[in-house]
């Protein structure tokens, strides 16, 4: 195989602008000058490397990880579960997949979180995983529940599990949000909407996998992530100096 | 029929949102879940060269310090290696080179403790000036933003940095510039982020 060359290009139509007068909190957050444009450099294409020293294997479930022993977090049982991939459909192997969500009844646990719904004493409501050797990664956890949310005074957030992505080089790190296949509130969502294809949005919905469940136990759904791809370097490109 | 190329498309990016400390930084959300939090120590005990201290604010268009904003920085070694497979060399044990912090809740000031990279190489055999690359997420920034820390006492080497020589408008160099002075017998650098406004600080397209 070639060597490996520099990242392909973000396409930004694809994702969503800085500004969304929609999402209000992005008005004022929004850069409003041109991105600088740079060509990959060692800086770019070299990424932090987590091991298995840094997690633990329990830390992928979340329906235990912040329980009593003998206790489970409440709601509706689910395994997320898919691949890593990057743009060039290989897998990512051993990065590390971290998510975050709040409880059933839509609450986080976190501070500033002040919704009625109450805390579940059994979830904490975060999770993390390296990916195997074939970049696939799963959890078990509980289904997150809507909630609402100032932007209007009438405004929910589709149910969603918050998704944070390495790979291997700093410029393919990635944040979002997984969305469940059937909710009637993603199309309603200004957050949702900042994305500016129906295609793209469509790529955020985990989809029902019957044949991934615990039967009887626990109900799954399929979510994979793409990242980045690289170029090769088949013809003379090199990041650094000759 | 053409040919059709099977790409395919990168996962499009959402707001990391007010609870992003959650998964990402539990211990500020209030609670303690996991025996390691990953982030916090970026040089480790053994890494050679100066140990400074990178500090900020990172300010709204309306002037206001966001208090909710998680940072992660990518730096080279003393010596200009990342601690990776590509990254140029080897890296002293116990150096990941990568950090991940977060605004407090009240003041929105961030911080961390490393050391001063060294020299990175660029592309076509140019030398980059020392560099902390930094990417931000908060609630309204609906992609991460990627921004580097230069050292404002490295003006000979950020005169020659090829990146720095991109960006057009000489005074919008100086929003990459770090400011050092000496706190209690340690070196902190002021690094202010600016969201919007004349003074909107350099971001990049990577």
């Amino acid at each position: 195989m070639p060597d490996q060359g520099e990242f392909y290009q973000r396409d930004r139509d694809w994702h969503p602008p800085a500004y969304v007068k929609e999402y209000k909190t992005s008005v004022a957050r929004s850069p409003q000058y041109s991105l600088i444009s740079l060509q990959n450099s060692v800086g770019e294409i070299t990424g932090p490397v987590f091991g298995h020293n840094d997690i633990d294997p329990m830390d992928r479930d979340l329906i235990h990880n912040y329980a009593t022993a003998g206790e489970s977090a409440i709601g509706e049982r689910i395994i997320l579960h898919g691949r890593v991939l990057d743009e060039n459909a290989r897998p990512v192997p051993n990065t590390l997949v971290e998510i975050w969500q709040a409880n059933a009844g839509g609450r986080y646990r976190h501070k500033k979180d002040t919704y009625l719904a109450p805390i579940d004493p059994n979830f904490g409501g975060c999770g993390r995983t390296l990916t195997d050797e074939n970049g696939y990664y799963y959890f078990r956890t509980v289904k997150p529940g809507a909630y609402p949310w100032r932007n209007y005074v009438n405004s929910w957030r589709p149910a969603h599990i918050h998704v944070s992505v390495f790979g291997s080089g700093f410029v393919q790190r990635l944040i979002s949000q997984i969305y469940f296949e059937g909710d009637p509130l993603i199309p309603l969502c200004p957050i949702v909407k900042s994305i500016p294809n129906q295609e793209a949005i469509d790529s955020l919905v985990a989809v029902l996998d019957m044949n991934s469940t615990i039967p009887l136990d626990t109900i799954a759904y399929k979510f994979d992530i793409v990242l980045r791809g690289r170029r090769s370097t088949l013809f003379e490109n090199r990041l650094e100096g000759n | 029929m053409l040919q059709k190329l099977n790409y395919l498309k990168e996962t499009p990016s959402q707001t990391a949102g007010p609870y992003v400390h959650i998964g990402l930084a539990p211990g500020a959300a209030g609670f303690d879940i996991y025996e390691r939090e990953l982030g916090w120590d970026i040089a480790g005990p053994n890494a050679e060269g100066e140990r400074i201290r990178v500090e900020g604010l990172v300010i709204d268009g309306t002037g206001s310090p966001i208090k909710d904003v998680l940072l992660e920085a990518w730096q080279a070694n003393s010596k200009g290696n990342y601690a990776h497979p590509e990254g140029g060399g080897a890296v002293e044990e116990g150096f990941r080179g990568w950090g991940r912090v977060i605004t407090d809740f009240d003041t929105g000031e961030w911080g961390f403790d490393t050391v001063k990279p060294g020299k990175t190489p660029g592309r076509n055999g140019r030398i980059q000036a020392p560099h902390i690359n930094l990417w931000v997420v908060a609630r309204g920034i609906n992609l991460g933003l990627n921004t580097r820390i230069y050292f404002d006492d490295e003006a000979e080497a950020n005169a020659e940095d090829p990146v720095m020589n991109i960006i057009e408008w000489e005074r919008r160099r100086a929003t990459l510039l770090a400011k050092r002075s000496e706190k209690d017998g340690k070196t902190v650098y002021r690094f202010d982020i600016q969201l919007q406004g004349q003074d909107e600080t350099v971001f990049f397209d990577v």
